[in-house]
């Protein structure tokens, strides 16, 4: 079994209008290199569920999202997204599902158990009802009959998610302490494709204080993208940290983006690496302290 | 220390690390600057059972100091994203956040202001206000307070729970501004003034607040104790990053 893939190749298998979850969490461990890939596609119209960073940015810039299900966009060390503010006080996203971030994970929790909802007191007093017309309530069956949110499952086209380390057969490591909610990513898709750091053989997966690192199956994983570096700018801990300078002049390009397009999105991965420092300048990327 | 020696930021980190004195052995998270500084003040003074984390996925047993660059040196135990939502969602949590809009109900806004589909200006979301607040205490730090915060009507986009609500109720601890010290025990929750901080005035207060408030107390707000200035500026902010957050204000 071989399920080492390209972009292109990832490419092929989502069209336009599909639902798509990212995994990571703000600006730690994003599939940044399959999302240029995606800015630098013909696809539209597609619906972006994540704990979204600078993806969603890039994303809202480049004209592909008609739909938002978040909580939050946020670059972490810096609070706000410019690309995706603009984006937003512009009225360019037309449709938005805006709940709270362990309503997030609820929703895709549901869809990995196959579950139609998952019942939470979690959004009752806020807009986060008013807004979302589509969120309805459910009364317990048992004796304390007490209503509740029944949070509607979040079914994914496809996941894509960025790990440490995979191997050809789609078994991945994620050695950062904090696996954020990838696994349900994975789980609550019908594909799902991983870039990954690094590519080693099965074998090496054999010692227990390296597998336990694996946080989900490999028959939910459909590709394995070899692309390192491929979270930049946002972390890969303990590779790299979140690069802020370049977050910095991401930020100021939500005005130019077709310079920011032209120089860090219209080329290839390889050139990027090399437009953004090269690998020793992105492995140098000290962790950040919060 | 006389109080023309302490600053602003001192004061209210002194202030608001009293937020979690009475709680016991739960998850206090401080969101933002001071109330981060403000847990670090707790743990080590006023509660020294507190769980806090390192703002990334680690509980730890002591504050990181600000510029600290080996912070698992520290842990005693692991806090992921998905850990802390197991914990708060039983409530044994207690936060201290920086809404951008807060009303007479006590709902808070950090998704956005304006009208909602086409906002005049784009937050960070609703985040976990929602969950938050309806499950566990949360306490308010204020660095700008003025009635573009407090604001006259109700909060543009309701992020947390307020006292407006038929069924259920938000526990809310103190609201420490960068003029006063507030809670929401009034009559009918109403806000209620209960330290003024030194050098500022009951109308500097009430120009500033969107909304009428009870006042409970016009004393002036405690200033922090030489074992707590020490403990700021020796141990947990010894560069003295705290007074970026008001400016050239002192």
């Amino acid at each position: 079994m071989n399920k080492i893939v390209n972009t292109n190749q990832i490419l092929s298998q989502i069209t336009d209008g599909m639902t798509i979850g990212i995994g990571g969490w703000g600006a730690r461990r994003k599939p940044m290199s399959i999302i240029r890939a995606i800015c630098k596609s013909d696809l539209k119209d597609l619906t972006i569920v994540t704990y979204g960073g600078p993806d969603v940015g890039l994303l809202c810039s480049a004209k592909k999202v008609k739909k938002l299900i978040f909580g939050f966009v946020s670059l972490d060390i810096i609070p706000l997204d410019s690309h995706f503010r603009k984006a937003r006080q512009a009225g360019e996203i037309k449709e938005l599902m805006e709940i709270d971030e362990g309503m997030l994970q609820w929703g895709l929790r549901a869809a990995a158990m196959r579950l139609p909802f998952l019942p939470t007191r979690v959004g009752f007093g806020t807009d986060v009802l008013g807004k979302n017309k589509e969120i309805k309530l459910v009364k317990s069956p048992y004796d304390d009959g007490e209503e509740l949110i029944a949070m509607p499952a979040i079914n994914l086209d496809v996941s894509l998610l960025h790990v440490n380390t995979a191997d050809e057969k789609g078994n991945t490591l994620i050695y950062g302490p904090d696996p954020f909610f990838d696994d349900l990513f994975a789980r609550a898709a019908k594909q799902t494709f991983v870039s990954a750091e690094q590519i080693i053989k099965t074998s090496e997966f054999k010692k227990a204080e390296v597998a336990v690192y694996n946080r989900f199956e490999r028959n939910l994983v459909h590709g394995v993208f070899h692309s390192e570096g491929g979270a930049h700018p946002t972390s890969c801990d303990p590779n790299y940290g979140i690069d802020i300078a370049h977050l910095k002049e991401y930020s100021q390009a939500s005005d130019s983006f077709d310079d920011y397009y032209k120089k860090f999105i219209n080329i290839s991965n390889n050139e990027y690496l090399d437009a953004v420092g090269g690998m020793s300048h992105v492995n140098s990327i000290s962790k950040t302290i919060f | 220390m006389s109080t023309s020696s302490t600053t602003l930021a001192e004061l209210c980190i002194s202030i608001a690390a009293k937020a979690w004195q009475k709680d016991g052995e739960i998850l206090a998270t401080g969101i933002g600057l001071i109330p981060r500084l403000a847990v670090g003040l707790s743990k080590l003074h006023f509660n020294k059972d507190l769980l806090m984390t390192d703002g990334e996925a680690f509980l730890i047993d002591q504050p990181i100091s600000l510029g600290q660059k080996n912070p698992i040196s520290s842990a005693e135990g692991l806090m992921t994203y998905s850990r802390v939502f197991d914990l708060l969602w039983s409530g044994h949590r207690h936060a201290m956040v920086s809404p951008t809009q807060i009303d007479k109900y006590a709902q808070m806004n950090i998704s956005c202001i304006g009208e909602y589909q086409n906002p005049k200006v784009q937050l960070l979301g609703v985040r976990g206000f929602p969950g938050n607040s309806i499950c566990h205490k949360n306490s308010v730090f204020i660095p700008n307070h003025s009635k573009k915060v407090f604001v006259e009507n109700e909060v543009d986009m309701v992020s947390s729970l307020g006292f407006n609500n038929n069924i259920y109720k938000p526990n809310v601890g103190i609201v420490v501004t960068n003029l006063c010290v507030f809670d929401f025990n009034g009559n009918k929750n109403s806000l209620r003034l209960l330290s003024i901080h030194p050098g500022v005035s009951l109308d500097e207060i009430e120009e500033n607040t969107g909304f009428e408030f009870e006042i409970f107390s016009e004393s002036i707000s405690e200033i922090p104790t030489k074992t707590e200035l020490k403990l700021i500026r020796n141990i947990l902010d010894p560069s003295g990053i705290r007074e970026n957050i008001f400016g050239a204000k002192k």
